[in-house]
């Protein structure tokens, strides 16, 4: 059996409410933490455990937890990032929607950590249920005793609180989402200054995604050191894949992180393999703004080793023939998806969500997409891809927040690994109908554009 | 005091200097000539929180500082990065970064409209100057503009928001330096548009300097609005004794006739000192004023080609202007 | 350009149960940082005005938080789940990103562009449906869906939509972000 942290009680009846969650060796860590830990005891075991964050950076949790400023007098706080926008990531939907209480325990468990007295949970506008589910189990969680002031006589006081977005995906960024939960428009910070030393209020705050919140429960409860021991190399404990696209299972997986892709891909215990008998063409692996790789990459590295679903693993290669783990949103693809057909999607999705603060990702995005449009309408040129790839790299690296980046490395791998398909849209129009698929899926006539 | 190094020219400065600061120091002091000042579409030293948005002003870092000497590995926002002892910053002396600066001009420009031959701000847009100095010619952008309606923000400002390039210093001027703010940007990514929203007037004693900050032609003097290109026109240092504001003001005129009244600017584009209203609308009048003498336009814009120097000067810019509308759709040039 | 003046002769005024709700919504804020509550009560107002946001809904949300209308206008119009123009009572939100369009989403927002006779971002003549298409909601696994309200309906076939669509428009009600699920 693969270990299981997170989502172990997800099948247990009622694992929603307080009771069986509680029932089942809940609010364990905040029991353990608040009663006989230090502060900077948690931090350290955090540092031991190996965590990276799992909204999609990876930097190491424990790390940026003591580089959160102290300054006496003034307020800190915990966030949570639960934006969740990341087209192919809905991971921390799953999690909250299933066992609201593992984020609460987490946030409490964390805030104490931290030395934080207000810790606020961002949620995307668009899981508004999602919201009230856990709302709901932050009331349970005040009613026994585990929030509000003086929680389990310690003498440690914690409020927590919801907020919803507007529907944003920039807010995922975290001072984008710090400016949000200001009730002000989505638009990332310039830094410095970060926000361990100036962000919420212009206070020291710490910005985590729900996974790695949650993944401090079973980190505290069993010590830092058992964490570290599962996974591989600097890939420690187990991640949240979101599994989508044309395979037999999507859904949510918790994997133990290093299980070869290639299991991952075909295992019955995970996606199970390509849906109606179809072969393999290609992943995304980590959300849609990590490289999308082909078969034979995604399945081993240049090298020849097999990939493994590790960071290292991963980027293994840098962007000419790896990827990165990013958010853990897995799209597969099988072998009659057109690239540049979803490729215009991801396009089409940064366009779209480009905040419009700095000049080369506001005008860039919107001028990629227009060339997609164009070469999917059958009227580009061998010129237009060549475009599309200097605007690309004219994004890159110019911007004020890594969205000018996420827009751009989509667009490069698929001109990297499949410039044939480009040309054959740009010299071939009429191959055009030829590969979408699910119309000879679902039978039906293509309408004419 | 840290020691920054720009183009292989050195100063010390104050801890907190950003690179911008120090290499306009450098340039003020005659220590560098003025080309290698990155240019600055948004940063605005009179405005807090300014800067950071258009990314012209990015430079090379090839030395981050004494104690950690690694290069930096992105171009950084001059406006914005602190200069560190030690530091070394390539600007005109990088080839790669002079490109990735003309990709982001190429940028600011897909959008905005080709049309300076019937834009108020020819001669005085630094949007101008920079697609000269760092752009290329022609452009690869085959689709239709970005068009908004034309609104009027009271009977003085005209915001023609085709032209903005959202560096966001009307509205920090707004909010800075007005007592309250009716206007800011609404929507978000390339939509986003400077607006009042529901067209309200702003009516404050200083709301006038949102033009002054403006670098291109999408906030205009409705006072002044195509009375003459600027180049015909004779700036004068000018005073008055004004309980608003300090009273020194630019007069520009054509015989007699004040045509419009701005704010003074430094060679880098910026007012010296905030005018009121009282100065910049209601004053009109030669008598009104106290002339000091010629201004001198130290920019080497094209206002100053025009003006102080030869005639031959001024058929080569209309002809440049000339060349930039060639490639500019036709039907994007609408009228006013 | 978004200049909709609001013709509505009603007074714009909260329930007393939503002017509580607001106030609780800032006691979650220290002391003068109202203005955070401002994403969660536009939400609010677009729930108890219609489904969309006027001006002078904008406006009263201004005076309730005291903020500077502007400040609202800024925020409203950055986020994709305000509307600032009327819409149907039933808004479907047709994901159609990677994931979605892999699994067909085109053949379902077709469909119902088809049953309905609208374009994408158009109402109904009955007033009854908007159609929306967004980017990915965080349901990629179970493509292609659709939020209409708070709702997400996951999986959808062609005869899941229209069974939905025959649904709605038998409950003729208003669904928003804020229903209970
Ligand atoms: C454009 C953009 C979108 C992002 N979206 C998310 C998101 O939806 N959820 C998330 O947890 N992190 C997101 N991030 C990463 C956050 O900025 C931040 O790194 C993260 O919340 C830190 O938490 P972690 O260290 O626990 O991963 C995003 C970053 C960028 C640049
Ligand atoms: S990179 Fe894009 S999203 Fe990020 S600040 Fe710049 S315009 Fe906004
Ligand atoms: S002047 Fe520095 S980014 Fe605009
Ligand atoms: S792609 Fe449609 S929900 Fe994610």
């Amino acid at each position: 059996m693969p270990t299981k942290l997170l989502l172990n009680n997800e099948h247990i009846p009622g694992i929603n409410t307080l009771q069986v969650y509680r029932n089942n060796g809940g609010y364990a860590s905040v029991e353990k933490a608040l009663k006989q830990m230090t502060p900077e005891a948690i931090v350290e075991e955090v540092k031991i455990s190996g965590l990276r964050g799992r909204g999609g950076a990876g930097f190491p949790t424990g790390m940026k937890w003591s580089f959160l400023a102290k300054p006496a007098g003034v307020p800190r706080y915990l966030v949570c990032n639960a934006d969740e926008s990341e087209p192919g990531t809905f991971k921390d939907r799953y999690l909250m929607e299933k066992i609201p209480h593992l984020l609460v325990e987490g946030m409490i468990t964390s805030s104490y950590a931290l030395g934080c007295n207000t810790a606020y949970i961002y949620i995307r506008g668009e899981y508004f249920y999602v919201s009230r589910i856990l709302e709901n189990a932050i009331a349970e969680a005040y009613a026994a005793g585990y929030l509000g002031s003086n929680i389990l006589g310690t003498g440690y006081n914690l409020n927590l609180y919801v907020q919803v977005g507007g529907g944003a995906y920039i807010c995922g960024e975290e001072t984008a989402l710090l400016e949000s939960l200001e009730g002000k428009r989505g638009n990332p910070r310039i830094k410095p200054p970060f926000p361990a030393i100036a962000g919420l209020y212009g206070c020291p705050t710490v910005v985590n995604n729900v996974e790695t919140i949650a993944a401090v429960v079973p980190i505290v409860n069993n010590g830092g050191e058992a964490y570290s021991k599962i996974g591989i190399g600097k890939s420690t404990g187990t991640k949240l894949i979101s599994a989508s696209g044309h395979i037999n299972k999507p859904g949510v997986y918790e994997i133990e992180l290093g299980i070869p892709v290639e299991e991952f891909i075909y295992s019955d215990s995970y996606c199970g393999g390509i849906r109606n008998g179809k072969q393999l063409k290609a992943v995304v692996a980590g959300g849609s703004s990590v490289p999308v790789l082909p078969t034979e990459l995604i399945l081993k590295t240049a090298a020849g080793q097999p990939r493994l679903m590790s960071y290292e693993s991963l980027s293994e290669g840098g962007f000419q023939t790896g990827t990165m783990l990013g958010s853990g949103g897995f799209i597969v693809m099988d072998e009659d998806t057109s690239i540049v057909k979803n490729l215009y999607t991801f396009t089409r999705f940064y366009h779209h969500e480009s905040c419009g603060q700095c000049s080369p990702c506001r005008e860039g995005t919107g001028w990629m997409e227009k060339i997609m449009h164009k070469i999917l309408d059958g009227h580009g040129t061998l010129k237009d891809v060549d475009l599309l790839w200097d605007i690309q790299s004219k994004i890159e690296g110019k911007t004020i927040c890594p969205l000018g980046e996420a827009a751009a490395w989509p667009v490069a791998a698929a001109i990297r690994h499949f410039r044939h398909e480009f040309e054959a849209y740009v010299m071939q129009p009429s191959s055009i109908k030829d590969v979408k698929h699910y119309y000879r899926l679902n039978n039906i006539e293509p309408i004419p554009a | 005091m840290p020691k920054v190094t720009i183009d292989g020219f050195s100063i010390d400065v104050p801890e907190g200097t950003t690179i911008l600061q120090a290499s306009r120091i450098l340039a003020t002091e005659g220590k560098m000539p003025d080309a290698h000042v990155p240019p600055a579409m948004c940063y605005y030293t009179k405005l807090k929180t300014s800067g950071g948005y258009c990314r012209t002003c990015i430079v090379k870092v090839s030395k981050g500082s004494e104690k950690d000497p690694r290069p930096m590995p992105k171009p950084v926002p001059s406006c914005r990065q602190t200069v560190m002892d030690g530091m070394e910053v390539q600007n005109l002396t990088a080839p790669d970064l002079l490109e990735a600066r003309a990709g982001v001009v190429e940028f600011l420009l897909i959008n905005h409209p080709l049309d300076c031959p019937i834009c108020d701000q020819a001669g005085e847009c630094h949007l101008q100057d920079l697609s000269y100095e760092n752009g290329n010619a022609g452009t690869r952008y085959e689709f239709a503009r970005r068009t908004f309606d034309m609104i009027d923000i009271g009977d003085k400002i005209k915001l023609h928001m085709n032209r903005c390039i959202l560096c966001y210093r009307c509205v920090k001027t707004a909010e800075q330096i007005t007592d309250g703010r009716v206007h800011g940007v609404i929507s978000r990514g390339d939509h986003a548009e400077i607006s009042t929203y529901i067209e309200q007037a702003i009516d404050n004693d200083f709301s006038g300097n949102v033009i002054d900050v403006c670098p291109v032609g999408a906030l205009t003097d409705r006072t002044f609005r195509f009375k003459s290109r600027v180049w015909f026109t004779k700036p004068m240092d000018a005073h008055r004794k004004c309980d608003k504001c300090c009273g020194k003001t630019a007069v520009w005129l054509s015989g007699n006739d004040v045509l419009r009244v701005t704010a003074r600017k430094d060679k880098f584009g910026e007012v010296e000192d905030w005018i009121c209203n009282e100065c910049r609308y209601d004053k009109k009048q030669i008598g009104d004023w106290t002339i000091e003498g010629p201004r001198k336009i130290e920019r080497h814009s094209v206002i100053s080609q025009n003006h102080y120097e030869s005639l031959r000067q001024l058929k080569v810019d209309i002809s440049n202007q000339k060349k930039l509308l060639e490639v500019a759709h036709v039907a994007d040039i609408k009228q006013n | 350009m978004l200049n909709n003046l609001n013709i509505m002769n009603n007074e714009i005024k909260f329930s007393a149960e939503a002017l509580a709700i607001v106030k609780q919504m800032i006691s979650r804020y220290p002391d003068g940082k109202q203005k955070s509550a401002l994403l969660p009560v536009l939400h609010l107002a677009q729930a108890e005005f219609d489904g969309w946001l006027s001006v002078p809904v904008m406006d009263y949300v201004a005076s309730l938080l005291s903020i500077k209308p502007i400040e609202v206008y800024e925020v409203a119009s950055f986020y994709s789940m305000y509307n600032l123009k009327p819409v149907g009572k039933c808004t479907l939100e047709v994901c159609r990103t990677s994931s979605c369009w892999l699994m067909g989403a085109e053949d379902i927002v077709r469909h119902i562009q088809n049953r309905l006779g609208i374009k994408d971002g158009q109402t109904s003549s009955d007033g009854m449906f908007t159609l929306k298409t967004v980017e990915c909601l965080g349901s990629c696994g179970t493509a292609p869906m659709l939020q209409c309200g708070a709702k997400y309906h996951e999986n959808l076939t062609l005869e899941k939509v229209d069974e939905l669509l025959d649904k709605l428009a038998t409950d003729n009600k208003r669904t928003t972000y804020l229903d209970i699920v």
